[in-house]
């Protein structure tokens, strides 16, 4: 059993409301910090911790607050990044829906630390009712005074805002976010200036995904280096999984880094398996973006080492036989899934969440979506494969943001590992969805 | 559509005759441009086009998106570029209950092409179509984050997940019964799971 340091009280009736929150230790990190450590003490344990971005990139949080600019005069802005839109991904709604205050905890305890004034949480648009759920916590905050003038008499004032978002996978890009925060096209810009120099309004801005800004809490709670003594190396801590597809108990599970994988996928603790005594064929690990694996090399690395959960064990091998963690959108397909078909998911997704900017992006992963549904019309030739291959290489790296590369790397790592199912569909002139065919019914037989 | 028609101040202001927030919504519109420093009242935009849209109809139309551009002081331009950016709001009317079927990954692999199609037969509509009645617009949306519970499809501010054919049916009884248009700023949500 892993310890739990995010959901732990999830299940507990009443802990959405401040009351039970506090009961069972809420808001103790903002007390903490403001009566016993200086913003760059707090700064400072979080660098200890090792806690590293949990929305994707895996970016070390503490060496991220160092770089906010602090000129004298000038506000600064912490932006909790909501957006939480990677397909497999929604541990961010999860947490949000269960355990607001977490987030509110959170986002005054980082606030402190970076010197902000006012946070804005930028919450998807198809979210609105978790914007409700947050809007209500951060009204029982300032009733109790966790937000607002001089909180806990300590001369630090906060303000904590939610904006709702308008339907759009790029806003989670953080200088997307930024500027549809802005009340603008979610169009990212070009980096630098980085936002910790010059992000929401010009201000400097540190952007956090919210299981990062929930993740302060227990490490200013139990110090910084206790939180590293979590988890493998520069894995420390615990993370959130939304684990999805043919399981048996989909959900979001909160783990220990270090975790093996085949534990993760075939313990009762976690995802008990695969559905109806089905084999596992491939999985998916961070969200849509990362290299899809097959069974062998998801369990196991190329040397034949047990694959864990964490940044590097997953990353063993690069993109040729590793991938990332990602998001930790979990999403496990088993043995009778066309990989085609889902790779058509995933492109039409970037196709229709691409902002248009950048040609490459724009124009590429709608050719790759078009090549894709010829597969699926059984009307792709060999010659295909080569094509989707080509057009993938010519957006990764040309692009403003790191949306290329998110729609580039399913598609290579498809062909990659998978060829075959290409090269079969073209050979045969014909696509049999079996993979998707009834499924409905048999799920629910 | 509409926007690019502005140009005549006065053709416009006879076409938004009609068109004011109620008290209420009005004064969440001005609770929600609080929230930003002075001079950066821009920034409500998406929230307060999410409002116009339950308020006018379920869709935003030319005259719509220059009453916004009135209430936030900035160019009507500068409203139709953000509508026409974001997928939820529609530039063009549409049902009562617009039903937005995820179709990604893990949505797919549960089975969402048998409910999109389930409910195509029983509305008689395709995706993108609306029915005569007026009661419904079927949408397909890309991940919705309901990939643990799937296969979802979101209405207004509901989410309904783990669909079966036979939640469908009800789900579309219910709405049907009620006949209110579901907005996405809605407070009576219903999810299911």
């Amino acid at each position: 059993m892993g310890r739990k340091l995010l959901i732990h009280n999830d299940k507990v009736p009443g802990i959405n409301t401040l009351e039970v929150y506090r009961a069972h230790g809420g808001y103790s990190s903002v007390e903490k910090a403001l009566k016993t450590m200086t913003p760059d003490q707090v700064t400072d344990e979080v660098k200890k911790s090792g806690l590293r971005g949990r929305g994707g990139a895996g970016f070390p949080t503490g060496l991220k607050w160092s770089f906010l600019a602090k000129p004298e005069g000038v506000a600064r802005y912490l932006v909790c990044n909501a957006d939480e839109s990677e397909p497999g991904t929604f541990k961010d709604r999860y947490l949000m829906e269960k355990i607001p205050h977490a987030l509110i905890e959170g986002m005054i305890t980082s606030s402190y630390a970076l010197g902000a004034k006012r946070s804005y949480i930028y919450i998807r648009g198809e979210y609105f009712y978790v914007a409700r759920i947050i809007e209500q916590a951060i009204a029982e905050a300032y009733a109790a005074g966790w937000l607002g003038e001089n909180i806990l008499g300590s001369g630090f004032s906060h303000d904590c805002c939610v904006q709702v978002g308008g339907g759009a996978y790029i806003c989670g890009e953080e200088t997307a976010l930024l500027e549809s925060l802005e009340g603008k096209r979610g169009n990212p810009r070009i980096k630098p200036p980085f936002p910790a120099v010059a992000g929401l309004y010009g201000c400097p801005t540190v952007v956090n995904n919210v299981e990062t800004i929930a993740a302060v809490c227990p490490i200013i709670n139990m110090g910084g280096e206790e939180y590293a003594k979590i988890g493998i190396g520069k894995s420390t801590g615990t993370k959130l999984i939304s684990a999805s597809g043919h399981i048996n108990k989909p959900g979001v599970y909160e783990i220990e880094l270090g975790l093996p994988v085949e534990e993760f996928i075939f313990s009762e603790e976690y995802c008990g398996g695969i559905r109806n005594g089905k084999k596992l064929k491939a999985v998916v690990a961070g969200g849509s973006s990362v290299p899809i694996l097959p069974t062998e090399l998801i369990l196991k690395t190329a040397k034949g080492e047990p694959r864990l959960m964490t940044y590097e064990s997953l990353g063993d091998g690069g993109f040729i036989t590793g991938t990332m963690l990602g998001s930790g959108g979990f999403i496990v397909m088993d043995e009778d899934t066309s990989i085609v078909k889902n790779l058509f998911t995933f492109t039409r997704f970037y196709h229709h969440e691409s902002c248009g900017q950048c040609s490459p992006c724009r124009e590429g992963t709608g050719w790759m979506e078009k090549v894709l549904k010829k597969f699926l019309d059984g009307t792709a030739e060999e010659s295909d494969v080569d094509l989707l291959w080509d057009i993938q290489s010519k957006i990764e790296g040309k692009t403003i943001c790191p949306l290329g590369e998110a729609a580039a790397w399913p598609v290579a790592a498809a062909i990659r590992h998978f060829k075959h199912e290409f090269l079969e569909i073209a050979k045969k002139k014909k696509f049999d969805d079996v993979s998707h065919y009834n499924r409905l019914n048999k799920i629910h037989a | 559509m509409g926007a690019q028609v502005h140009g005549t101040q006065e053709f416009n202001k006879s076409k938004r005759a009609g068109i004011k927030f109620s008290d209420d919504a009005m004064q969440t519109v001005q609770k929600i441009i609080s929230n930003y420093p002075e001079g950066k009242q821009k920034s409500a935009l998406l929230p307060v086009l999410h409002i116009a849209q339950a308020e006018f109809g379920g869709w935003l139309s030319a005259e719509t998106m220059d009453y916004v551009a009135a209430v936030l002081n900035i160019k009507p331009i500068e409203v139709f570029e953000v509508a026409s950016f974001y997928t939820m709001y529609n530039l063009k009317p549409v049902g009562k209950c617009v039903l937005e079927v995820c179709q990604t990954s893990s949505c797919w692999l549960n089975g969402a092409e048998d409910i999109l199609k389930y409910i195509e037969k029983k509305l008689g509509i395709k995706v993108g179509e609306t029915t005569k009645d007026g009661m419904f617009t079927l949408k397909t949306a890309e991940c919705l984050g309901s990939c643990g519970t799937a296969p979802m499809l979101q209405c207004g501010a509901s989410y309904h997940e783990n669909l079966t054919y036979e939640k469908v049916d009800k789900i579309l009884n219910d709405y049907k019964a009620e006949g209110k248009q579901k907005n996405y700023t809605d407070l009576d949500y219903k999810n299911t799971l």
